[in-house]
């Protein structure tokens, strides 16, 4: 979370500056912002891997059976949750706030369905920072560039989607199925597969 | 020739025939009888003897690096289950100052001021403003060093009843009047009605537990809750008093004093935690949050070792090392304590006796029986400590155009700058200043969130795009 912040304080820099130098409020600044900050993002997930990579290799060497007690899978998965509480919780709490006051949403002739898809492509983006948590350390660990290279692309997608509101049709819909893809392959880069499903859900 | 070749693949077999090489020594050492066989024996005899003594050595080593590796392991496993530890109570204690800051509009209200920061801010012009909040926090900083250091000097020629009666009268003042302000602003908050007979019986009731448990004994959960309730009582007075810019001053300049009086050898604190170290007692009876209870009374007897031994039937999971690790801790104040400031926190209220306590841990001989295992010694955080972190927060969430994000982020700031201290604590086991690193980082993400990050939040939030 800490890192999420970090990304976030630099690309707000980047964007102030560059709002502050151009003199003016424009949305292809905003759209410089917002790809400054996936990128960034990304790349505090990367500082976030090396740091947990060393802290793991610690943690290993300290360890009475050479084995860490946590495994780097695990991590992923906490990092990646943390990710996305962070941003999830940053991206709609100041909505959720003026949910409990009084008003009308769309008055000035906005979508009327602003809270709800807040709220759900809220979901969706904590979902894909905990899978992209996932593949993004798995590929980082076996330097597999392919795999990081996916992860970036499909947050800058994600993110460019979401100019698309209020096209709701085009945005939010996409956003769902990449979201089920990159659950799917995290599932699969995290060692678990079809049969895996079937005897978990008949267990006996 | 032949025996001796006889005898070294016995040898090579190791550790098992230990025991031949040695006898058969003793044997032929003790009948001399020709040089070859001398020669011979002696050579096997050395031998024998790296062999067998090579095997103790290196017993011997094992043993010590496995030591050195448990307690490294250890340290850390400390360091992890006590940052844990201590994450609920700063959470917990946010939580409620936050909670009342949002919704008891009383605390946000401009009042006036203590008269410990007689210099107001709302001046006409910035240059005055910013003056006038450099006096505030020059005069309260310099009231707590003076108080800091009174209370050093009473410690060190012994005055504890002064010290004592002091927190008394603190605790009282807290438990019973800033409670019972705080009760009336909630009620009026949500539009309770409520009589003064039963207003009364809850104060007196909440007032007297809360001193028992404080200053004499108490649950260790119960005892918890109540520091964590005056420490946010505290720290609302704080928010609701202290104007803006001195706040904020105040904060910075708290931090680096801290840094001060912990970490140099003529530094106030540290004196304290050096006397009360060669005196061998606990460090206050009153203002030091902890996670358990036990240890102090293992400082405070004459001889832990046999103490701890009679109580080994409850602990006899202990390894040896853990404990020889342990003793040595606590004669180095008990590895992992952290000492804090206790007046600066005090130094407000109407009434011009100063408000001080928040009891932590009371030296219990007593209680030895019921006591934990000396290994989940647990961290000691000072209460200051909680209070300047939930004023930060509390700041934050009152003062910020950026509103939950602002709290947020610095919420985030002031746990990972905890972590960061513990985790230093760990590496250097002795009294550690709890505050510059969490306040700074504090800071930091405050006005950063607040100028910077706000804005570009908003924008996304207004159109609707995610990063």
């Amino acid at each position: 979370a800490f890192f999420w912040l970090l990304s976030l304080l630099a690309a707000s820099l980047l964007w102030f500056v560059s709002v502050q130098l151009s003199g003016r409020e424009d949305a292809a600044l905003l759209l410089l912002g917002a790809a400054a900050a996936v990128l960034l993002q990304e790349l505090c997930r990367f500082a976030c891997f090396k740091m947990l990579k060393k802290a793991d290799e610690g943690l290993a060497t300290l360890s009475e059976d050479g084995q860490s007690p946590i495994s780097l899978q695990q991590m992923a998965y906490v990092s990646g949750l943390s990710f996305g509480i962070i941003s999830g919780v940053f991206s709609i709490i100041n909505i959720l706030a003026d949910s409990a006051g009084p008003g009308t949403v769309g008055i000035h002739g906005d979508s009327p369905y602003y809270f709800i898809t807040s709220a759900f492509l809220t979901m969706a983006l904590v979902l894909l920072h905990t899978f992209w948590g996932i593949i993004f350390f798995d590929a980082c660990e076996r330097r597999h560039a392919g795999g990081l290279g996916l992860v970036v692309g499909s947050h800058l997608l994600t993110s460019g989607l979401t100019f698309l509101n209020p096209w709701y049709e085009a945005s939010l819909g996409p956003i769902f199925i990449l979201t089920l893809c990159t659950g799917l392959w995290a599932f699969g880069t995290a060692g678990g597969s079809f049969r895996n499903v079937l005897k978990c859900l008949s267990c006996k | 020739m032949t025996e001796l070749s006889a005898h070294l693949p016995q040898f090579q077999h190791g550790q098992l025939t230990e025991n031949f090489p040695e006898t058969h020594i003793s044997n032929t050492n003790d009948n001399s009888e020709r040089r070859r066989h001398d020669n011979s024996e002696r050579r096997r005899n050395d031998n024998a003897e790296s062999e067998t003594n090579g095997q103790p050595q290196n017993n011997v080593q094992q043993v010590v690096e496995q030591d050195e590796e448990e307690d490294e392991e250890l340290t850390l496993k400390y360091g992890a289950k006590h940052v844990i530890m201590l994450f609920v109570p700063v959470t917990l204690c946010m939580v409620v100052v936050v909670a009342t800051i949002k919704s008891v509009s009383f605390y946000t209200r401009k009042d006036g001021q203590l008269i410990y920061t007689p210099f107001t801010e709302e001046t006409e012009t910035v240059g005055q403003r910013a003056l006038n909040s450099i006096l505030n926090a020059a005069i309260m900083i310099s009231v707590i060093i003076v108080m800091t250091i009174l209370l050093v000097v009473l410690y060190k020629y012994r005055c504890y009843k002064v010290i004592h009666g002091w927190l008394i009268i603190s605790s009282l003042l807290l438990l019973f009047f800033f409670s019972f302000i705080y009760l009336g602003e909630v009620f009026k908050t949500y539009n309770v009605a409520m009589d003064y007979i039963t207003v009364a019986l809850m104060i007196w009731n909440f007032g007297v537990v809360g001193m028992i448990c404080i200053h004499w004994k108490g649950p260790l959960r119960l005892q918890q809750a109540y520091l964590i309730m005056i420490s946010a009582l505290m720290a609302l007075v704080f928010i609701k008093y202290l104007p803006e810019w001195t706040a904020w001053l105040i904060l910075a300049v708290i931090s680096v004093y801290d840094l001060v009086a912990v970490l140099c050898p003529k530094g106030p604190l540290r004196m304290l935690v050096e006397t009360a170290q060669e005196r061998n007692e606990t460090l206050f009876p009153a203002l030091i949050y902890s996670s358990t209870m036990i240890w102090l009374v293992n400082m405070a007897e004459e001889d832990p070792e046999a103490q701890r031994k009679s109580k080994s039937s409850t602990y006899d999971k202990q390894a040896p090392a853990s404990r020889t690790r342990n003793e040595n801790a606590e004669a180095d104040d008990g590895g992992f304590s952290q000492e804090w400031q206790q007046q600066r926190d005090n130094r407000i209220g109407p009434i011009e006796s100063t408000p001080e306590s928040r009891a932590a841990v009371q030296a219990l001989p007593s209680n030895s029986q019921t006591s934990e295992d000396p290994e989940e010694r647990g961290v000691k955080l000072g209460l200051g400590d909680f209070i300047f972190y939930s004023v930060l927060v509390g700041k934050a969430s009152a003062t910020a155009s950026g509103d939950w994000n602002t709290t947020l982020a610095c919420f985030v700031a002031i746990l990972i700058g905890l972590c960061l201290t513990l985790l230093l604590l760990a590496i250097f086991k002795k009294a550690l200043p709890a505050l510059p690193i969490s306040i700074t980082f504090g800071l930091v993400f405050y006005f950063a969130t607040d100028n910077l990050v706000q804005p570009f939040m908003d924008q996304l939030a207004f159109h609707q795009f995610y990063i």
